[in-house]
């Protein structure tokens, strides 16, 4: 409840600031070591504190009737923990001062953990929170070297000012790095990524929209922030980021693909959404190293608009496999189906939010891929040589496999009949949940069909990477294309309508049927017999079997029919994690088991180790 | 004015006509008489006048499929140009909007199918996603060649600007995208060799299995769709392999629509000398589709 309260209060302010000049800087000089405390809100953490009070209001609404006090023992520490998650994000956004950065940044890592275990009994969850863990330690490992270097460079704690910083180019580089692999692990950047869909599916579900609606891209402010201190950045990091993003996006998808569980599916599409958000800046800071005012312009557009769009629709999804997971018991999409029959909302928000996700239009994602395509087009006709062009067929490939993604779980959860009895006999209805769900949608849908709205709003940010005023009427000769679209997407609904209405009026007059579905005469068909999500993917995820090789157990057949016993069993796989770094781990730890014999519960060893070390050392000083 | 009329008129008046074109071709080919030209006309009139079987098993997404494809497909058509006249929308960009109104129709009729729980069209949707997914590359590589060769980010300039003079400079470019934008126009259309439209029973089927269970107006608005998908993609293959114009408006459209039977004509003698593909060749010929045009990309570049 605390959490409403302070999104909403934080919403005015934001809104004040968004009226006003955004510039508010707070400075506490206290008696600490490093420095003083400051605050300061500027366009950058505006456009990111926009989705974060909005997003995290819904989830607080949401998880009123989600995981109700009443009957949840552990309610009052997920409570607890939820809002400190947002404060520390919301603190995150606003200190500039490294350390205490690191502060509310462990902070945020910490209270996450402690929300993905809330179900702490749930061996899976432990193991995942195990490895979110390693993940997010080893990546505060590389910021606290950053903010060394930083400290090194600029003598103090605080933050530099934009555009500020100027060192040698072996510095700036190891700085660049060591805030990729800090931030692009927190992000879920290829190859970071592998904390993220175990992570993601083992939290509760309002926690999961959270931490994809909103932690990750704490990753990409991150990288957004410290690109900004540098006067000017080397060019390969540019190319750097479009290459990462671009492989996230790509395999990012493939992997979801192939996924039985819905939220891993979802979340294993948040690393494709993360790609895109990051080819998006790879091209602005292409563009910005190259002098092409467009390719800067509609990167930064994109990914800023993408930062916000992915943050509403993932979070409706993921509030939607919530109240799935609730009525259907089981997060495995194969058993579920004919959801949209017992609970009509939530199907159709789901919808909404699965065509934003695809980017198809009237919604919201399509405004922000459509930036990035007018910038790759651009450079097409207009570079005298166009590798950024092939941007655009990659989108339309990672689009296609969104589609598939999104058709396959909308298809397999909602539609048809319920294919297990699991899923049949609980208690399904909306309930009280969709409220939040559908607040968000309608963001969805009004920022698709009046892009302007969020382009406005987005516009400060681009102006304070570029310095100057963007007009977006005229850009070199492109024109960006925002008042014809929400002319033709209005065009696209009023024909929707009008056909609805016109088909509506011609079926009454006609004769009108009721009967099962056409099974080529088969008379005794059986929920079973439908096409699952895994077959319907299967053809994709065999011609990408490079990153998502699934493990199919297949039964040995012996005479004409299977055994009873015979089963047949598909795991999905994850290449990184499962194949080199959880083998890894184990041998390192078997290694290191080795060590354990130095450990026995010997008192008088002990003291020889301490006088072998400290003879060592003695003659060391010498 | 009279160009949008017009071009709204043969947008929406001679898509079932193609279709009557291509079985008329077959027939030829077969030693039949076939079906007359206007066939199409009457079986969509027909159905629109036909009673409907809905399935117990499906919801309101099953009845929106086929209506949200037709709208989608119908704005899709105001933004390509037809023959030698530009469309009547067009704006930096539009081609984006243009390919993603494609997806949007294809989300729904997919949903549409796996909403009556038929394995067959589960199937048959599986399929289609597959395989678009794996045509949409070469579009956009095709028409980034050809914005670049144009220099403009609009369908109606991208589209007018072919000419027998950008044959004669960039002959080799050409025939490659041509090649390529063939292949997608077989492939998007779900033409033999990628699919056989007048089969539905055959387990390698992809859209008519999609498509069982709807009946009546339903199945007259899916027939008409598909038809209008076949003029609209059509046209865009007709603007870039037969760039004549005449000069006169109204003699560039019945170029135009010449054309448009020319091309119905080739697409059945295609499907009359050759089989459907295995299913596990389909993508490697669309994947060769994206390299023909990544091939013209390259020489455009050189």
């Amino acid at each position: 409840m605390l959490v409403l309260v302070a999104s909403s209060i934080g919403w005015y302010a934001l809104f004040c600031l968004l009226g006003g000049t955004l510039g508010g800087i707070y400075q506490l000089d206290w008696p600490m070591p490093f420095g003083p405390a400051l605050f300061a809100v500027d366009p950058l953490s505006a456009l990111f504190l926009f989705p974060l009070f909005l997003v995290s209001g819904c989830v607080a609404l949401y998880s009123l009737s989600y995981w109700p006090a009443a009957e949840r023992s552990d309610s009052a520490r997920l409570t607890l923990f939820v809002g400190v998650f947002t404060a520390a994000m919301v603190l995150v956004l606003l200190v500039r001062n490294g350390v205490l950065f690191l502060m509310a940044w462990e902070l945020m890592a910490l209270a996450a953990y402690f929300l993905l275990t809330t179900e702490q009994h749930n061996r899976e969850a432990q193991k995942a929170g195990t490895i979110y863990l390693l993940a997010t330690h080893s990546g505060t490992m590389a910021l606290f070297a950053l903010f060394s270097l930083l400290h090194r460079v600029t003598g103090s704690f605080l933050l530099p000012a934009p555009h500020s910083l100027s060192t040698s180019v072996t510095l700036e580089a190891v700085i660049l790095v060591t805030a990729l692999i800090g931030f692009g692990g927190k992000a879920g950047l290829m190859p970071l990524h592998f904390w993220l869909p175990g992570a993601h599916a083992n939290a509760p579900s309002h926690v999961s929209a959270m931490m994809s609606g909103l932690m990750l891209k704490m990753g990409v402010y991150g990288i957004l922030r410290t690109v900004l201190l540098f006067v000017d950045l080397p060019g390969w990091f540019g190319w750097l980021l479009l290459v990462l993003g671009g492989w996230s996006a790509l395999n990012g998808i493939a992997l979801a693909a192939g996924q039985r569980d819905l939220k891993r599916l979802l979340a294993c599409s948040s690393i494709e959404n993360i790609g895109i958000i990051f080819i998006g800046i790879g091209m602005a800071l292409v563009g910005l190293q190259t002098g092409a005012q467009v390719l800067f312009i509609c990167g930064f557009f994109g990914a800023f608009l993408h930062i916000v769009n992915h943050g509403l629709f993932k979070s409706v999804l993921f509030l939607g496999s919530g109240v799935v997971l609730h009525s259907s018991g089981t997060r495995e999409m194969d058993r579920m189906g004919g959801l949209a029959k017992r609970m009509p909302v939530t199907a159709a928000l789901f919808l909404v939010a699965s065509l934003a996700i695809c980017g198809l239009p009237p919604l919201n994602g399509f405004v922000g891929e459509l930036f990035l395509y007018l910038g790759a087009l651009y450079d097409g006709i207009a570079s005298p040589l166009p590798v950024l062009a092939l941007v655009a067929p990659l989108l339309a490939l990672v689009g296609g496999m969104a589609a598939i993604t999104f058709v396959k779980a909308y298809g397999t959860i909602f539609l048809g009949t319920a294919r297990s009895t699991v899923a049949e006999h609980r208690h399904a209805a909306d309930g009280p949940m969709v409220g939040p769900m559908l607040l968000l949608a309608v963001c969805c849908l009004a920022i698709g069909l009046a892009p302007l709205l969020l382009v406005r709003m987005v516009a400060p940010v681009v102006r304070f990477y570029s310095g100057a005023d963007v007009n977006l009427a005229d850009l070199g000769g492109l024109q960006i294309p925002l008042m014809p679209l929400t002319a033709l997407n209005l065009l696209l609904l009023a024909l929707i309508v009008v056909l609805a209405v016109c088909y509506r009026l011609r079926l009454h007059g006609l004769p009108k049927a009721a009967s099962a579905t056409w099974g080529c005469a088969y008379q005794a068909p059986s929920p079973r017999i439908q096409y699952t999500g895994t077959s319907f993917s299967e053809m994709m995820v065999n011609l990408v079997g490079y990153v998502a090789a699934p493990q199919r157990l297949k039964p040995v057949l012996a005479g004409f029919f299977p055994a009873r016993t015979a089963t047949f069993s598909y795991r999905p796989v994850e290449l990184l994690l499962d194949r080199v770094l959880t083998p890894l781990f184990s041998w390192i730890g078997l290694a290191f088991s080795y060590m354990r014999r130095l450990q026995h519960g010997q008192l008088h060893i002990y003291v020889l180790y301490v006088f072998a070390t400290l003879f060592v050392l003695m003659i060391w000083a010498h | 004015m009279i160009d949008i009329i017009i071009h709204c008129t043969v947008a929406l008046l001679l898509p079932p006509l193609l279709l009557g074109v291509i079985t008329k071709t077959k027939a030829a080919f077969a030693g039949r008489i076939g079906a007359p030209l206007l066939q199409s006309y009457y079986d969509i009139f027909k159905l629109f006048r036909k009673g409907s079987v809905f399935s117990t098993t499906t919801t309101w997404v099953f009845r929106a499929g086929p209506l949200v494809t037709l709208a989608a497909t119908v704005t899709a058509a105001l933004l390509v140009p037809l023959g030698r006249h530009n469309a009547p929308l067009s704006f930096d960009g539009d081609m984006v909007l243009f390919a993603y109104l494609f997806g949007l129709g294809r989300f729904f009729t997919t949903a549409a199918a796996l909403d009556t729980g038929s394995s067959f069209e589960g199937m048959g949707a599986a399929r289609e996603v597959t395989f678009s997914c794996l045509a949409e590359p070469t579009l956009f590589i095709a028409l980034i060649t050809l914005a670049r060769m144009s220099g403009s980010l609009r369908l109606s300039t991208i589209l007018t600007y072919p000419s027998p003079g950008l044959w004669l400079a960039t002959g080799a470019s050409m025939l490659l995208l041509v090649a390529a934008l063939f292949i997608i126009l077989l492939a998007e259309n779900c033409r033999i060799p990628f699919d056989d439209p007048t089969t539905h029973l055959e387990l390698t089927m992809i859209h008519e299995v999609m498509v069982l269970d709807h009946s009546g107006p339903a199945f007259g608005v899916i027939l008409y769709s598909a038809a209008l998908k076949l003029l609209v993609l059509g046209a865009v293959f007709v603007n870039v392999a037969l760039p004549v114009s005449t000069g006169d408006s109204l003699e560039d459209w019945g170029l135009f629509v010449v054309a448009m039977l020319a091309l119905a004509v080739g697409i059945g003698v295609v499907e009359s000398v050759m089989a459907r593909l295995r299913l596990l060749r389909i993508p490697q010929l669309l994947v060769g589709a994206t390299i023909l045009s990544a091939f013209g990309m390259l020489l455009v570049l050189r």
